[in-house]
């Protein structure tokens, strides 16, 4: 190549290859995204995130939580849970079915499950395949009793209870900043509102992580956090620290705005809703 | 003194000031980042000293620590090295040096912006794009500034003939504009919705952090390599076959398996970084037949060691990266310090160090004046390879052993971090002996700079003082 703009044309080939690739397909299948319609509901998502979690997102941002938490559940595929939701008239037919089903077919059972099937609903079988799912299911409903095939998502993260199902495009639609991380110093936050979702015990691990979790290597972030004489009354929002964590005496930790607003980002984090791209069949706990 | 000579020694001083400001901001970003890093690394080791200030956190200093290195030393210090190249190789000297003098001024100040803004809160929260607006649009123009001057002084070359250098170098220099336009607008200026901004700064990390990187220590590596072996480089095709490979399953790929994104982004990436195995073999084979065996200069520690050591690096840190994307290993070593490992050895063990080796070979060249402690410049080679080496293995063989625990739901998340902090506490170490590398480093750019502003003083002091004389003789 004698010429520098055979190069020059060349390179700029290439270059704009992968500019279409990586940046105009996205952007023509996903720029116009919308909400999408919950499975088996009549709800779309996801919904916009709250104003104040909105601004908490940004609190997220400049401090780089992206540095060390990630926002990607992951999911290796999906299983079948076989769930027993009444016994029946005849409870020992049913436990004689199952318990014929699992010496002869080699049903896999966890560890800690026994032969028993006690009261119910009960998970009998979990994380198998769809026919053994649909065999175990063929035989208990021949011998009275009524059962339900749980669609669930299974991987590690799942398994730690990181999530429902992994994360889709959706889930981040309506965030300005996207903030996917890459690296997990500290666990996956897509669903820590869910699970974790009370917001005292999320101020307390933003000032104090090691009052809540001992081993925790997260910096303290005492900054979003103002320690002040208790005036006439203590505040409402002052923090309830346990010992060993406690401000001085006739001091009091109130959290400022910005903990208060990146605390409800953290508790707006879900994912937890069934989706066409990220199926499984939510539990609905029954009431007492 | 030949005509040639007087030539190339125009040649060089043509290059004198912009290199001296380019390469001595560099030395000083090159401090800064590396001081950064060990003071991110410190808050695994003592969290809770950290928490009273923002700018203490680990998500401040890291990507402060990141852009200083990448910002801060790299691309300047590639700038530099691409300048000098193409004045070189075209035996044309560089005019209006004034030119690329203000826009390095720029780049440093837009780097200066850049950091403060990070610590004060104003980061975009994108890796490897932290910068806010304000930074990076001084950054843009200067490149810009600096990018067409190479080129000015490349297409009014005086060897009309191209050089492998010459087009790695070349597609470097349109490559970054491309690119930080494309994630700047897309991103920060009007951002696009949801995770396509997750993609293009995916992209954008990529196409920076291993294809500039790497087309720029690579055309560097392919200009010194036949110098200092005192054989051609071996050969013309081979290179011209990795080029364009490079290029083109390089710039495709950065999506990591499994992000949240419509699957064939990732699946594309992934086919593409298993396809990089070609330039890299091709890469291979022109460093051992060049190199190898050739009754050149000996490495003694200096410019062809370091160049050398770099160019070892980068097959080592292209293999790590190839490996990351296949899918098996990938999903061990997904969200893992082993990212990290990849990144440093491409950035400072590859990258970083064939420009040190550019550097040492070019300045005094340049200036005119020699190295004030020439001695400190092998223990500088020995420290920063002992550092990288340290830094890399350590985050490396942490992050297969992390990536095992986050793989098995039945240890506890916190085993894995702590499982983590033996390797943590090595890798400081590492950070320990490259910063020492680093200071090394930027005290003989640092005593050469003094020395060229010292001898300017004299000259003009000089020119100021004999007029006088020869007055008051006749007076």
């Amino acid at each position: 190549m004698k010429n520098g703009f055979v190069i020059f044309l060349a390179a700029f080939a290439m270059m704009f290859t992968s500019w279409s690739a990586f940046v105009l397909g996205p952007q023509l299948q996903l720029g116009r995204e919308k909400q999408v319609p919950v499975l088996n509901s009549t709800e779309v998502y996801p919904r916009s995130r709250p104003g104040e979690a909105n601004q908490g997102l940004q609190i997220y941002r400049v401090n780089g939580c992206a540095a060390c938490h990630t926002e990607q559940v992951q999911q290796d595929g999906v299983a079948c849970d076989l769930v027993l939701t009444s016994v029946g008239k005849n409870e020992a037919a049913v436990r004689n079915a199952f318990e014929d089903g699992v010496k002869q077919n080699n049903w896999p059972l966890t560890p800690s499950q026994d032969l028993q099937v006690k009261g119910s609903p009960e998970i009998l079988l979990h994380n198998v395949s769809k026919e053994i799912a649909e065999a175990a299911s063929d035989k208990i409903t021949a011998a009275g009793g009524k059962v339900e095939i749980h669609i669930v998502a299974v991987g590690p993260d799942i398994a730690r209870g990181w999530g429902l199902r992994h994360s889709v495009a959706e889930d981040f639609l309506y965030d300005n900043v996207v903030q996917l991380g890459s690296l997990r110093i500290g666990p996956d936050l897509a669903d820590v509102g869910a699970r974790l979702a009370d917001a005292n015990w999320q101020l307390l691990h933003l000032y104090a992580p090691k009052s809540v979790v001992k081993d925790s290597l997260m910096p303290p972030f005492r900054y979003l956090f103002e320690t002040r004489k208790i005036g006439d009354a203590p505040s409402p929002d002052a923090l309830n620290l346990p010992s060993g964590f406690t401000p001085p005496a006739g001091c009091e930790v109130v959290p400022t705005p910005e903990a208060k607003k990146l605390v409800a980002y953290l508790l707006s984090l879900h994912a937890d809703v069934p989706l066409y791209d990220a199926p499984f069949t939510p539990v609905v706990v029954a009431k007492p | 003194m030949t005509v040639n000579e007087t030539q190339t020694d125009k040649i060089d001083a043509s290059c004198r000031v912009p290199l001296l400001v380019l390469f001595g901001g560099a030395a000083l970003w090159l401090v800064v980042g590396s001081l950064l890093a060990l003071a991110a690394s410190l808050t695994f080791h003592m969290p809770d000293k950290f928490g009273d200030c923002p700018w203490g956190t680990y998500g401040h200093l890291q990507p402060a620590a990141d852009d200083a290195l990448l910002y801060g030393f790299c691309i300047p210090a590639g700038l530099g090295v691409a300048l000098w190249i193409f004045a070189r190789l075209g035996q044309v000297p560089l005019r209006g040096a004034l030119v690329p003098v203000i826009a390095a001024h720029l780049w440093h100040v837009g780097v200066l912006v850049g950091l403060v803004g990070i610590f004060v809160g104003d980061s975009t929260g994108f890796q490897w794009l932290e910068f806010p607006r304000g930074g990076s649009a001084l950054l843009f123009f200067a490149y810009l500034l600096i990018g067409l001057w190479a080129l000015m002084n490349f297409s009014g070359r005086r060897e009309v003939g191209m050089f492998p250098s010459h087009w790695f170098l070349v597609a470097a220099l349109f490559l970054f504009p491309w690119i930080y336009s494309t994630a700047n607008i897309l991103i920060v200026g009007w951002p696009v919705r949801g995770v396509v901004q997750a993609v293009i700064a995916w992209w954008f990390g990529n196409n920076l952090v291993f294809v500039w990187t790497s087309l720029v220590g690579l055309g560097t590596a392919f200009y010194f390599l036949p110098k200092f072996s005192g054989r051609p480089l071996q050969t013309y095709f081979y290179a011209l076959f990795a080029f364009w490979t490079l290029l083109f399953f390089g710039s495709m790929r950065g999506v990591p398996a499994g992000a949240p994104v419509p699957a064939w982004l990732p699946t594309l990436s992934s086919l593409n970084s298993l396809m990089l195995v070609v330039p890299v073999i091709a890469i291979a084979i022109i460093g051992w037949k060049t190199v190898v065996g050739a009754a050149g200069q000996e490495c003694k520690g200096g410019s062809f060691c370091m160049v050398k050591f770099g160019y070892v690096a980068f097959i080592l840190s292209a293999l790590l990266l190839i490996a990351q994307s296949c899918p098996v290993i990938g999903r061990l070593t997904q969200f893992t310090w082993f990212g990290t490992a990849q990144t440093q050895l491409q950035l400072y063990g590859f990258f970083a160090i064939t420009m040190f080796g550019a550097i040492y070979h070019i300045l005094p060249r340049a200036v005119g004046i020699e190295f004030a402690f020439p001695k400190l410049i092998r223990v500088q080679h020995w420290l920063a390879m002992l550092g990288v080496f340290i830094l890399v293995a350590s985050l490396a063989v942490g992050g297969v052993e992390q990536g095992m625990k986050l793989n098995n739901p039945a240890v506890a998340f916190a085993d894995s971090t702590k499982a983590m902090l033996m390797f943590l506490r090595v890798s400081t170490t590492g950070l320990l002996f490259i910063l020492l590398a680093n200071l090394l480093f930027a005290l003989n750019i640092f005593v050469m700079i003094l020395a060229w502003k010292w001898s300017l003083v004299k000259s003009v002091f000089a020119f100021v003082i004999s007029p006088l004389n020869k007055t008051e003789v006749k007076a």
